[in-house]
């Protein structure tokens, strides 16, 4: 069990939501949230002064992966969620130790 | 514990005081009083109440979300705190019969015939003929109320709420009150027989006096943790600041144009000329603002039009429409470029009273030495384009240069004496905590599970 976490833009997320549902992604979970990596922020003016605004929002998204399935879900959102321009975002994926659906308490595999 | 004893001591007299005063009525004497004049004037009280929530929206937008709240207060206690203040003491020191002689026929004070609103009935007062002076007295009010507010763009994000109330408290009593006096009061300012300063609505005695106070203010108090280099102080919500722009934009029609006393034409003047000069005042901002940082904002231009309601104010019933236009433009221009003085000289004048209110004032009262005309209102006088030479001018600027002074003086005093008693600032880590929290133990917004 992989947990895939991408950092994507804002207007991009529809977009990969729907790709992951192609490849049979069922579920995720979706943060507003702000960031920066190598890309620079924006400047903001307010009454004369100028502001520079390091963090720039970003939309965080969070995927349960069967392990079988952590190439295609990382390449789909790679595909979907790249523009080409600066501040694209970043993937990465890391190990789970254990799953359990709430509502029923399966766990492991059954619980995605 | 103590200090708390003191101030409830205060607020029980203050109570009993308005309560031992309330005579009977006297007969209604209809014979001059006019239902059009009163109407308008009620309307306009209503309207210019309504600037004072506007106010509280105008500055809480552009502070950081943690002092949301505070900010608000700043303006929605004032209501509470100036409104029976005027009622007790307030009105009889700015409009009762005047004392002394100081300049010309006019004098320094109102005295205390009017105290508790003593004899202020149906009866018209002196100062308006047309309406009840009960009229005059809750329109009188409304200005009272809505001139401490201003002074809370100085010390916004930093003030200790107990500091606020005891400020707005004394000021109104012993810096607005008599400068009312001197300037409608029939005090030696007046334009009838004193130093023949114009002021239609309140560009010297509300936005001089309060921009004067809040410059003393942000000196005195020090500027916010961080600031000016830290990025973060920026406004959280710009739709509130468009949306309180929006509100004293409307209630100002009730702030000048009910400045008039009457309803009729001179009411029309004002009412328009407050609109036109607005209007001005938005492109007077937002060019240069445009040439500046490439991007016209919706700070800048909800800040231009406070920035024209602001200079129109004195001018509004003295000058014609294309006068107008020219005031409300050259108070956005102008002021967009006195905002930036707080970092040269490096004073956390936090939301600008200074750069709109005091600079926006002095602009608009000395463009009204400069495009007043005798075709308007009864006590106009001629202004420099019309032929009148600069002897009007030299009245506007020594009404302006005393009031500041006096302004400066007393409001140094009063913060002094606060800050020794109780102390002005909030605590290093309140201010980091905010003052929504550490002072109303409150949350502004609860937008996540609310």
């Amino acid at each position: 069990m992989k947990l895939v976490t991408a950092i994507v833009k804002p207007f991009k997320i529809d977009e990969v939501k729907d790709a992951l549902k192609d490849v049979g992604v069922q579920g995720m979970t979706v943060t507003e949230s702000r960031g920066f990596g190598r890309q620079r922020g924006h400047t903001e003016v307010y009454r004369g002064a100028e502001y520079q605004i390091d963090f720039v929002p970003k939309v965080r998204l969070e995927v349960l992966v069967d392990e079988s399935l952590v190439d295609r879900v990382v390449q789909v959102v790679m595909d979907t969620a790249r523009t080409g321009t600066i501040g694209d975002g970043k993937i990465w994926v890391t190990p789970v130790e254990g799953v359990y659906r709430i509502r029923t308490g399966e766990a492991g595999a059954e619980a995605i | 514990m103590a200090i708390g004893r003191r101030v409830g001591v205060v607020a029980t007299l203050t109570v009993a005081l308005v309560g031992l005063s309330a005579l009977p009525a006297l007969a209604a004497q209809e014979t001059t009083v006019d239902s059009g004049d009163t109407a308008w004037i009620l309307a306009s009280a209503a309207l210019v109440m309504f600037m004072t929530p506007g106010l509280a929206f105008f500055y809480a937008g552009l502070v950081r979300q943690k002092n949301v709240l505070g900010t608000i207060m700043h303006s929605f206690m004032a209501l509470g705190i100036v409104s029976v203040l005027w009622v007790a003491i307030g009105h009889t020191l700015a409009f009762g019969p005047d004392i002394g002689k100081v300049i010309g026929e006019g004098g320094w004070i109102g005295g205390l015939d009017f105290i508790g609103f003593k004899d202020v009935a149906d009866a018209p007062s002196a100062l308006a003929a047309t309406i009840p002076h009960t009229a005059f007295g809750v329109y009188q009010m409304m200005f009272a109320v809505i001139t401490p507010a201003l002074i809370a763009g100085a010390y916004a994000e930093r003030i200790k709420f107990s500091a606020y109330l005891a400020f707005t408290t004394i000021w109104v009593v012993v810096v607005y009150a008599p400068v009312a006096h001197w300037v409608w009061g029939g005090g030696f300012l007046n334009a009838i027989d004193g130093l023949g300063a114009l002021d239609f609505a309140g560009g010297t005695v509300v936005h001089q006096n309060a921009g004067a106070a809040a410059l003393v203010f942000a000196v005195v108090l020090g500027r916010r943790r961080g600031w000016p280099q830290d990025s973060s102080i920026i406004p959280h919500n710009v739709p509130f600041v468009v949306l309180g722009a929006s509100i004293l934009w409307f209630g100002w029609f009730g702030f000048n144009g009910g400045s008039a006393l009457a309803s009729g034409g001179l009411a029309a003047l004002a009412f328009t000329n407050t609109h036109v000069a607005t209007a001005a005042a938005v492109f007077g901002w937002v060019i240069p603002e445009w040439m500046q940082h490439r991007k016209p904002t919706t700070v800048g231009a909800a800040t231009g039009a406070v920035a024209g309601l602001v200079a129109i104010t004195p001018a509004a019933g003295f000058v014609r429409p294309w006068s107008g236009i020219i005031i409300g433009f050259a108070a956005g221009f102008l002021c967009y470029f006195a905002v930036n003085l707080k970092r040269r000289f490096n004073y956390d004048d936090a939301l600008d009273v200074v750069g709109v209110h005091y600079v926006g004032g002095l602009v608009g009262a000395l463009l009204t030495g400069v495009f007043a005309t005798t075709q308007t209102a009864i006590a106009g006088q001629t202004g420099l384009v019309y032929g009148g030479g600069f002897k009007l001018l030299g009245q506007q600027a020594a009404a302006s240069g005393i009031t500041t002074v006096w302004s400066i003086v007393l409001t140094l005093i009063i913060l002094k004496v606060i800050d020794w008693t109780i102390g002005l600032r909030v605590s290093e880590e309140d201010e980091i905590t905010g003052l929504d929290l550490s002072q109303h133990g409150e949350a502004g917004y609860a937008l996540i599970g609310g």
